[in-house]
């Protein structure tokens, strides 16, 4: 009767638990309604009436793909404010951590859950993919590039939104300083950051500073051209903020 | 008893906040067969030490070790080892109960089938059988916290903490609770910790009393009534309680630890 605990399971297994958990997470409230609905309607709101998807009489989603860096501003933070700063609201961040998981397996099963969430939402604007095909004949290489583009600055705008998270007990607030923090990481490709550095800067410089930014690797990578550096760049900044997040719960303590 | 069969050991555990020294100092050795029921006033350490046993807080100092395995060493080998209930037993409250526990199976490792059926024997044993379906945020009190001794006991595990197990449980509950406990105690080392008296009584086969961060009893629950002056009838678990811990005034308070450490 009594046949003791199990061995404890592989790396994998273990995210992998925590992942099923927070993916269906989303799905338990009413938080995936509001937000896959919300998301497709801004998506296709800002593709058609600001970017003039139709009017620019082309076979192409840039118009749809050049306003992902501003949903994703705002939509990204409000799926990772909730990741950590609610297990520390309920204590269930008590349970958690005193499950045989390790700090690791706990960071990247949100993470990814989160991830995969935000890969649903991208998924379900393909109908406009679909629409350009049947009334063009679009590069599907570019379009492609476009969607890998858009899921790799999710994934880093998650990582901060996540990390972000693990500092505050208060969800509003890790959605508020998450806003920020994408801001930043957006902002500093901007022409105005930019033009601001070019007066006075020596050029590498404004090299460092526009290879920085999120949106440049993002522009770039949607023009489907492919440089190692634009992966290479999003994937640092994923890994750095992912262990910066496991940090901080290590460091806190639980508390 | 043999080295084996002490499933908790905890040598010299300290744990500050701050200023605020919450534990200062505790030594534990639980073997298979005890129940150790934990008592103290409020604030006097009880959930902190715990907290070190489980692994949720880190010591200032002192070594732990949970079925031989050290917790700070090998977290997951110890981890494994024990179920644990927190204070208030807190959940992720949009999940399903059946879920829940379905999901703190999947984490200690049980695939497929055998998830269910450990979730399933798990609902039995506390018999939560009608609100499996139900979402934990609309339980009941009572109902919240079997749901985490559920949780706790789903894995079979040699050693089991338990913070307050049948707070705000109503009297059938906290009997069928404390039978669970007696029952489960036959081949565990358990601690669990409760502010009442008569529970110790009832389930426990040695009390550990902690006032402000330091042992102050350590014995049977036997013991601790001998330790009552004969003419007391009514609430001589209380009396002793009041005595070991109402000091205010610290030098008393050394005091009563002297006279205790000198008996035992
Ligand atoms: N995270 C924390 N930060 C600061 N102080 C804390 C923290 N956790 C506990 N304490 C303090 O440590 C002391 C011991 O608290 P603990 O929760 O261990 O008491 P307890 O014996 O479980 O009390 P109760 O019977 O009320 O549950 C208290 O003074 C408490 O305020
Ligand atoms: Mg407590």
């Amino acid at each position: 009767m009594n046949e003791g605990p199990p061995a404890t399971p592989s790396a994998l297994l273990r995210t992998a638990s925590v992942f099923r958990r927070e993916f269906f997470a989303y799905f338990s409230t009413p938080i995936a309604a509001v937000f896959l609905v919300m998301f497709v309607a801004m998506a296709a709101l800002l593709a058609f009436q600001a970017g003039g998807l139709y009017a620019r009489g082309q076979a192409d989603l840039r118009a749809f793909f050049q306003w992902q860096p501003w949903l994703g501003l705002f939509f990204m933070p409000a799926l990772g404010m909730r990741l950590w700063s609610d297990e520390r609201r309920s204590g269930s961040i008590e349970l958690l951590m005193t499950l045989p998981l390790t700090t690791r397996d706990m960071v990247l099963g949100k993470f990814l859950a989160a991830l995969a969430f935000a890969c649903v939402s991208l998924a379900l604007t393909t109908p406009l993919w679909i629409t350009v095909s049947w009334l063009g004949n679009p590069d599907h290489g570019v379009i492609f590039a476009g969607y890998l583009a858009s899921a790799l600055l999710f994934a880093t705008m998650l990582s901060v939104s996540t990390c972000i998270s693990a500092c505050t007990r208060n969800s509003v607030v890790a959605f508020v300083l998450g806003v920020a923090a994408c801001f930043v990481l957006l902002l500093t490709g901007f022409p105005v950051v930019l033009d601001f550095f070019s007066q006075w800067a020596p050029k590498t410089v404004i090299e460092a500073v526009a290879s920085m930014s999120a949106i440049v690797h993002f522009n770039a990578l949607t023009r489907g051209v492919f440089d190692a550096r634009d992966l290479l760049y999003p994937l640092s900044v994923i890994i750095a903020f992912l262990w910066i997040n496991a940090m901080v719960l290590d460091w806190r303590g639980s508390r | 008893m043999d080295a084996s069969s002490t499933l908790i050991e905890a040598i010299g555990l300290r744990k500050s906040f701050g200023s605020l020294e919450a534990v200062r100092g505790i030594d534990l050795a639980v073997v298979r067969g005890e129940v150790l029921g934990f008592l103290g006033p409020n604030g006097a350490g009880k959930s902190t030490t715990m907290r070190m046993l489980t692994g949720f807080l880190d010591p200032d100092e002192g070594t732990i070790k949970i079925a031989g395995v050290d917790l700070a060493t090998d977290p997951l080998g110890a981890k494994r080892n024990f179920g644990y209930l927190p204070e208030g037993a807190p959940a992720y409250s949009e999940m399903r109960v059946e879920d829940f526990l379905a999901f703190s199976a999947r984490a200690r490792g049980y695939r497929g089938a055998e998830v269910s059926r450990r979730v399933d024997r798990a609902v039995e044993r506390v018999h939560l059988e009608p609100c499996r379906g139900q979402r934990i945020e609309t339980l009941s009190k009572g109902y919240k916290r079997r749901t985490g001794i559920a949780q706790a006991l789903l894995h079979d595990p040699p050693v089991l903490i338990l913070d307050e197990p049948t707070d705000g449980l109503d009297p059938n509950q906290k009997f069928e609770v404390r039978q669970l406990v007696r029952d489960l105690g036959r081949d565990r080392a358990i601690i669990l910790s409760t502010h009442i008296l008569e529970e110790v009584e009832a389930v426990c086969t040695r009390a550990v009393i902690l006032h402000r961060g330091r042992t102050v009893f350590d014995g049977t629950p036997k013991e601790l009534d001998a330790r009552v002056p004969a003419h007391i009838v009514h609430n001589r678990l209380d009396h002793i309680f009041r005595t070991l811990t109402a000091g205010k005034d610290s030098s008393k308070d050394r005091h009563a630890t002297k006279q205790i450490r000198g008996r035992s």
